[in-house]
């Protein structure tokens, strides 16, 4: 008998013009103390099939078809007040955003015993003990003062477990956790599904885990179902799926994602995602626009070259200077970035490495330290004219697709702009035929030209910003973690194409990134940043194999490791 | 070119139709009464000397004889006058289109004064920040504590002890429109301020400032477009408020000179006939003036709903 049996599951979303099906014919089952994972890219639907687990779609979503059973009996029929004494009794929910799932204005305890209190009548002080008691079980020292606190005074970690302590307190059959760990950094992610685990295993408590990232499934996972558009492609034991799987679309999943351990020459091209349009043509970068008029002298020494620089932000303005507060976020930071080479920049969220690369292309001013670009020094130039021509040369794609590009110009205009601007065209109509064969070289089709923003995927406006960064013709180009907002397959396409870029025009990249396997698969040598300080540097090989730095050993065994994934047509270096 | 540029214009009016803006306004039909109780304002204020059956500033035209005539379905009704005449002998319908006239010149030229204040004040309080912001947000927290109707008055006042008396007619018109236009800028310069900060922040911006583009042309070019949204709301529900202002403040006798009489003046001339009998005088005046306020409120506030996708 399965705890949880989903028969044929359609879900429909009717809209002005059409009814998009976002769940069509799903059917999964889950045992008790099993753990199931759904797993797809965005706008596959897996949200959507825990939302209709719990009776909690949003409207205008609608079940059009099929049935759901909980322990055999049929929920998804039951009038709303009998769902609602399902939810939270029965069955437990685990958000992403630990921020946001608990009520800041209430304590842990009060939040614990509410739910408690409201699904298994204990009496207060019962219940109370009973709060102790979990917060115990998932791991929050001192328990008894802790649980008299508010949310803000835990940390991002620690309040996820209490969201987990949330979601078991009322003993439910089974735990729905959407994306749990997506917003923690890597050391604490990993600390979370360990316990998840455990408690799951221990409690015979049925999980279903809905997530993108195939190392959380790798980690914590019975079973897995992908999904893809709606559909279930493919569903079975997670060693099975994940190292030899049955489906093309599963196959070119799991190829896209970068490896910890092994350097791919390219990512296999991934069928099954969005077509691009106009095939990807080599160009000959002697006869090309983009190679034309470079007039670039070579450097002697490194091409970019930043000393000691400082940078401290002002937390709390204040009138006189001594009530300021500052947060230091770059401290005597030294590098160099020699011609033709990709240097990347890794490092947990606000180590500084975003900032250095916004003091090197000018957007902030560093307090104290010089930057040197091709043998110039950038902070003793005061003029903007004087720092134009150097502008041109160095060009940055930023980390969100969607709020990169002005909503309000077309994609012509936005790609034109930069070669207005430094006056690299002779005519209006040179413009358009530059842009359209930008536009056709980064895989979007001529035709998009005239388009606006909006109407296009993340994946695709990523490509238009890779476009304008190029229309300068830089040397230089600063990706500023540039895939992590994008799906998986998207990400391989994209670092794909940075790379043939790269290697086409022989552009010199800094390339950002907190996902180490992206850093591996990018880059020739890479900087370690933790809290503003440079930790350590060293070529990528080096560093991956030999680690020297306390740090850097931490961040790479917190990697997950993949191992099971299957190595099903990849091109690895030797 | 020619054909390129109306293909342009189809491909614009497809998306307007195919928009959720257009979708919603055809599924209200108070929205699309209030569209054409409106639409009806501008085109008869704008045609008004075609439109109008007289002329009541022609004083050729006028006959004393006429005066205090009633609308045409009471007792003594003039087929002439459909709303009847005043105690000069004008006619009430063309005082009224004459009125709304001004009304409207009043409403959208104050508007627009204070939208183009208000906007490039919050423009440069938001993005060049600092003192200069501090500054103009401490002198709109000044204006806001008094009622803008009082500063109109103020204005006024100001205007007309330093103007000598013989120009004051002539100027009167203006002076109100900056009265009114100089009370009203505080909102747009607040959101504007608003907006501006969140725009400054997204990546687009750091786009062109790498690319080289200087600051003046970022913020004409890229932030301007992006925060006009709810800068239109705003007039939109501004102009009847300026509307009202412009009433009350002819009502009270500071506004526009009578010779030119806007809704508000009439409405004040026929107050004194209200308790002799000739309610017509007032009345039509004002149910025209509540209902082209009415009209350009509601557009408003659907406009506001419509443009935000919070309420939907």
């Amino acid at each position: 008998m399965a705890l949880v049996d989903i028969k044929n599951l359609q879900i429909d979303f009717p809209s002005r013009k059409s009814v998009l099906t976002a769940v069509d014919d799903v059917s999964l089952t889950l045992e008790k103390g099993d753990i199931l994972g759904i797993v797809g890219e965005s706008g596959a639907g897996k949200s959507t099939v825990g939302n209709a687990l719990i009776g909690l779609l949003e409207p205008p979503g609608q079940m059009t078809q099929g049935e759901i059973y909980l322990d055999d009996e049929r929920i998804d029929n039951l009038p709303d007040f009998q769902k609602q004494s399902i939810r939270g009794k029965r069955i437990g929910m685990i958000f992403q955003d630990p921020l946001t799932s608990l009520n800041p204005l209430q304590t842990i305890e009060n939040q614990l015993v509410e739910t408690i209190d409201l699904h298994l009548s204990l009496g207060e002080s019962k219940a109370k003990q009973r709060a102790v008691e979990l917060l115990n079980q998932v791991g929050i020292p001192d328990p008894e003062i802790r649980v008299k606190q508010y949310p803000h005074q835990f940390s991002g970690g620690m309040r996820q477990r209490v969201v987990v302590a949330l979601a078991l307190c009322a003993e439910p059959d089974l735990i729905i956790a959407d994306e749990p760990t997506t917003a923690l950094d890597v050391s604490i992610q990993a600390q979370i599904l360990d316990l998840m685990r455990g408690l799951c295993k221990q409690q015979e408590v049925g999980m279903i885990i809905i997530t993108h990232d195939m190392g959380v499934i790798a980690d914590i996972t019975d079973r897995v179902a992908v999904m893809y558009r709606g559909r279930l492609v493919e569903h079975g034991p997670t060693d099975k799926i994940l190292g030899n799987p049955d489906h093309p679309y599963t196959q070119s999943l799991i190829s896209a994602v970068p490896r910890p351990d092994v350097k791919l020459i390219r990512f296999p091209q991934v069928t099954y995602i969005e077509d691009i349009a106009g095939k990807n043509t080599e160009i000959d970068i002697s006869q090309h626009w983009l190679g034309s008029a470079r007039e670039y002298q070579p450097v002697d020494g490194p091409l970019v070259e930043i000393k000691n620089i400082n940078m401290r932000f002002t937390t709390k303005p204040a009138f006189l200077k001594k009530n300021r507060i500052f947060l230091d976020a770059v401290n005597n930071v030294s590098l160099e970035i020699h011609e033709g080479e990709v240097f990347g920049l890794v490092g947990e969220s606000g180590s500084g490495k975003s900032t250095v690369a916004r003091i090197i292309c000018g957007l902030y001013a560093p307090a104290s330290g010089a930057i040197r670009f091709a043998g110039t020094e950038l902070t003793s130039l005061k003029k903007q004219k004087d720092l134009d021509p150097f502008r041109r040369q160095m060009q940055m794609i930023f980390q969100d697709p969607y709020s990169s590009l002005n909503p309000r110009m077309r994609v012509l205009d936005i790609v034109a702009e930069p070669i207005i601007f430094h006056q690299l065209a002779a005519s209006k109509s040179e413009v358009e035929t530059i842009v359209k064969d930008l536009l056709e070289h980064v895989g979007l089709g001529a035709q998009s030209a005239i388009r606006y923003p909006h109407e296009f995927s993340g994946g695709q406006r990523q490509r238009i910003s890779i476009a304008r960064a190029l229309a300068t013709r830089p040397r230089f180009l600063i990706c500023d973690e540039p895939t992590s907002a994008l799906d998986v397959s998207i990400q391989a396409q994209i670092l794909n194409l940075l790379k043939d870029l790269q290697e086409e025009l022989g552009l010199t990249m800094l390339f950002i990134s907190h996902d180490l396997p992206v850093i591996r698969q990018m880059c020739d040598r890479v900087g370690v940043m933790k809290d503003g300080f440079l930790c350590e540097l060293k070529d990528t090989e080096v560093l991956f194999e030999k680690p020297e730095h306390k740090y850097t050993k931490h961040l790479l065994e917190l990697m997950p490791r993949l191992e099971g994934l299957s190595l099903e047509g990849l091109e690895m270096e030797s | 070119m020619g054909e390129h540029r109306q293909a342009d214009l189809s491909v614009h009016l497809n998306r307007l139709l195919d928009s959720d803006l257009w979708f919603s306004f055809t599924r209200s039909p108070v929205i699309v009464i209030s569209a054409v109780v409106t639409l009806i304002f501008f085109f008869v204020t704008i045609f008004a000397p075609i439109v109008a059956p007289h002329d009541p500033f022609d004083l050729a035209s006028i006959d004393l004889l006429d005066a205090s005539l009633p609308p045409v379905w009471m007792e003594d009704g003039d087929i002439r006058f459909l709303l009847g005449t005043d105690d000069q002998g004008r006619d009430i319908l063309s005082t009224i289109i004459y009125g709304s006239r001004i009304s409207l010149f009043v409403g959208f030229a104050s508007v627009i004064f204070s939208l183009i204040l208000g906007v490039a004040l919050g423009l440069i309080s938001g993005y060049v920040g600092g003192r200069l912001d501090a500054f103009i947000m401490r002198v709109a927290d000044v204006q806001l504590s008094f009622p803008a109707i009082l500063i109109a008055l103020l204005v006024d006042g100001l205007a007309r002890t330093l103007l000598p008396r013989e120009h004051h007619d002539e100027v009167a018109l203006y002076v109100l429109v900056f009265a009114i236009g100089i009370s009203g800028w505080v909102q747009y310069a607040r959101t504007v301020r608003g907006q501006t900060l969140v725009e400054k922040g997204k990546e687009y911006v750091q786009a062109a400032r790498v690319i080289g583009i200087r600051r003046w042309t970022i913020l004409l070019r890229h932030i301007l477009p992006n925060v006009m949204g709810p800068v239109l709301v705003i007039a939109t529900i501004h102009l009847a408020i300026a509307i009202i202002t412009e009433a009350t403040l002819s009502f009270l006798g500071v506004g526009v000179p009578p010779t030119t009489p806007s809704l508000g003046t009439l409405i004040r001339i026929g107050n004194d006939f209200l308790f002799s009998g000739e309610w017509w005088i007032t009345i039509f005046p004002g149910t025209a003036l509540v209902l082209l306020v009415l009209a350009v409120n509601l557009l408003g506030d659907w406009l506001r709903d419509a443009l935000n996708p919070k309420l939907r």
